[in-house]
């Protein structure tokens, strides 16, 4: 019985970084119906930012509050940036282009990140400083809850709150609506689509900056590759919640942890992801359109 | 002289210089490989000098470019200079497969060092059979390396020995009687390692309570550990490399497991403590060498190797040293440096005094030579005992 609560705890947290991650596809696909593809490796240089810039501050060995705050906010900006200069040189030329061009570009961009970042950062592995000590909150028996464990969760679930009351309860939210569904319609009522798709691309890239630096204190190991794996599975999540759906990218972030870890729990180790992504395809059987995915209906 | 006469000259003659400039670009590569070849000696080496695991490719790097300094030093083999020609496989078997390929047929090499990973041994050794040139690796322990042909050597030991001696260790010292293992399954040595572990764990008495697998590049582990746990072994036994070791080691403490963590050369690397930080202090593993030996050879090696280098070499810059001599003796001992009279010099070596320890290669083409169990303590890899075969 402990052993199934503690691999529940392990699944739900790992399910929550592939959530936060899954949120920046969702929100890109529901407005220009295309899938970043690049997203992932924004999350990697948000890593790097975070670790550059712990080592320029001198602060890799203060754990802390403070240090966590400023690493966040300068992981947040640098991936705001590097979106919005993705969106305006890569995406935005091809706004009038077929789907599938645009497509190819977002794949081509995501190589594009991973191969700079082997040459820029270098290759081998680096180790993130420790931002935040470790606690254990809860010990009962052989169950260990961990502060690690629950912050993830509790930003992710924070930040789909957020992306919920920003689309439906603002201004520039019901822009965001309007041009998902008829972007030139919107255009001749006063909104300006450049700007509104610009606006969401800051907000799905900043997101994976903050769940670089949480991933990158859970597992301290970053490399240039590191978002390739992780970008896949988040995508999947994505689909499988209803892609386009902000709900959905966070149920489907927390199934697919939790069917990796119930995979190796009681199947096979050996076999985690095949049978993982096999849950999946069975899932996406009898719900085609993902879980929580409505068309037209809850699109950002 | 008209107009269409100019045209037709103008027009030839470009297409008689677009012919030349072709035939200087075909020619190139021949002629460079013409010029370099001479009154030197070229030896190539393969390994990961960037990856997952590039410290294993820099260090075996260091270790084979103070041998070759020192040897030209001294006026080089038979008054011949000695070059070194390092390409990087990036840690990907494909690419081992093409440099080594590179390094036979474009840089016309008499012999080839490397790899740390057995599984890109493996994918380079058939080029270097094929072709007929002898290829050392000096720290590959899957015991199929050496099997793919009589061009194939190693320096070091093999993994069933390495998995004895964890074994006999666990068994003697640590009077481990339940043991759990965790491998990674995409990894030849890994795989190979833990099989031999099994068996010799049961041979001694001892029961495997649960084999689990993970895959280098994952970060989460806590689902594999959580079973461990409620298995309650007396040990783990991880073969792997590096970087996941690290990342486990974190995770076995985080879940509360207490018990002591085994491993093998691949856990060789400073990278090991930098991300497994005080959760890996007190685990052991199974080394080619420890800078805490009294030899005075190692001693001596060390002192050569601080004075270049500015660090301690670890297991595989060692390796890489004594690799790297036993080709040059070979070349030495050699009646003329032809690829396969080096070949039958390197299957003579015998009781060389190595700074891993006395290195004979035997029938199987394989480095005979004792183990040392080290602990890991912060940084530093403390030595514990010695094991012979």
């Amino acid at each position: 019985m402990q052993d199934f609560v503690q691999h529940l705890v392990n699944g739900l947290s790992l399910g929550s970084i592939y959530a936060l991650i899954a949120l920046g596809y969702t929100m890109v696909y529901g407005i220009l119906q295309m899938i970043n593809f690049a997203h992932s490796d924004v999350y990697m240089v948000g890593a790097f930012a975070a670790y550059y810039a712990a080592k320029w501050l001198g602060i890799e060995n203060q754990p802390g509050l403070m240090s966590l705050a400023t690493l966040l906010v300068v992981s947040m900006v640098i991936c705001a940036i590097l979106g919005l200069t993705i969106e305006r040189f890569a995406y935005r030329p091809l706004r009038k282009a077929p789907k599938l061009n645009i497509l190819i570009t977002a794949i081509g961009v995501s190589l594009f990140l991973q191969y700079s970042g082997q040459l820029i950062f270098g290759a081998d592995p680096k180790v993130f400083p420790e931002v935040m000590t470790d606690l254990t909150l809860l010990q009962w028996g052989n169950l260990s809850l961990r502060s690690s464990d629950i912050t993830v969760l509790i930003v992710a679930l924070i930040a789909m709150v957020g992306l919920h009351f920003l689309i439906h309860h603002t201004k520039i939210g019901r822009a965001m609506r309007a041009v998902s569904q008829n972007s030139s319609v919107a255009a001749m009522l006063g909104v300006n689509p450049d700007r509104i798709i610009a606006m969401t691309f800051v907000v799905g890239s900043s997101l994976a900056g903050v769940g670089s630096v949480l991933v990158g204190m859970k597992y301290p190991k970053i490399e240039p590759l590191m978002g390739m794996m992780i970008g896949l599975k988040a995508f999947v999540a994505a689909v499988l919640g209803g892609i386009g759906s902000v709900p959905g990218a966070v149920l489907g972030g927390l199934l697919m942890g939790l069917s990796e870890e119930m995979v190796v729990a009681y199947l096979s180790s050996t076999y985690r992801d095949a049978l993982a992504f096999g849950i999946l395809i069975v899932i996406l059987l009898f719900k085609p359109a993902g879980l929580l995915g409505r068309y037209q209906v809850e699109k950002v | 002289m008209n107009m269409t006469g100019i045209f037709t000259i103008s027009r030839r003659r470009s297409i008689r210089m677009k012919k030349l400039l072709f035939a200087v670009l075909l020619s190139l590569p021949l002629l460079s490989g013409c010029t370099k070849s001479g009154n030197e000696i070229r030896i190539g080496e393969f390994g990961s000098l960037t990856g997952n695991d590039a410290t294993f490719g820099l260090s075996t790097n260091k270790g084979i470019r103070l041998a070759i300094d020192e040897a030209n030093e001294k006026g080089g083999i038979k008054g011949k200079k000695i070059k070194l020609i390092t390409l990087d496989d990036q840690g990907r078997d494909t690419e081992a497969v093409q440099v080594v390929t590179r390094l036979i047929t474009q840089e016309n090499v008499v012999a080839v060092l490397g790899e740390v990973a057995s599984s890109r041994s493996k994918a380079a050794a058939p080029i270097a059979q094929e072709y007929k040139i002898p290829m050392i690796t000096p720290s590959s322990t899957n015991p199929e390396v050496t099997k793919i042909g009589d061009y194939i050597f190693r320096v070091c030991f093999i993994d069933p020995f390495q998995g004895f001696v964890m074994a006999k260790f666990a068994t003697e010292n640590l009077k481990v009687k339940k043991a759990a293992i965790l491998r990674d399954v995409k990894n030849d040595y890994s795989v190979g390692l833990a099989d031999v572990f099994i068996s010799e764990i049961k041979k001694m008495g001892g029961e495997i309570v649960a084999d689990l697998s993970y895959q280098a590049g994952d970060v989460d582990f806590k689902a594999q550990l959580t079973q461990i746990r409620s298995k309650n072994p007396d040990a783990i036994f991880i073969p792997g490399y590096y970087t996941e070791v690290g990342l486990i080691a974190q995770q076995t403490r985080d879940l509360g497991i207490k018990v002591p963590l085994l491993g093998g050369d691949g856990w060789d690397s400073s990278k090991l403590s930098e991300i497994g930080k005080e959760a890996i202090d007190g685990s052991y593993f199974s080394n080619h060498y420890t800078s805490e030996s009294t030899d005075p050879v190692v001693q001596d090696f060390i002192k050569r190797f601080q004075a270049k280098y500015g660090d301690t070499p670890d297991g595989l810059a060692a390796m890489g040293y004594d690799a790297a001599r036993i080709l040059l003796l070979a070349m030495e001992r050699a009646p003329e440096i032809k690829p396969n009279l080096i070949r039958d010099e390197i299957a003579k070596t015998k009781d060389f005094a190595g700074a891993t320890g006395k290195i004979s290669i035997n029938e199987n083409r394989d480095a005979v030579k004792s183990a040392v169990v080290v602990q890991v303590q912060g940084k530093i890899n403390k030595f514990v005992t010695t094991i012979h075969p």
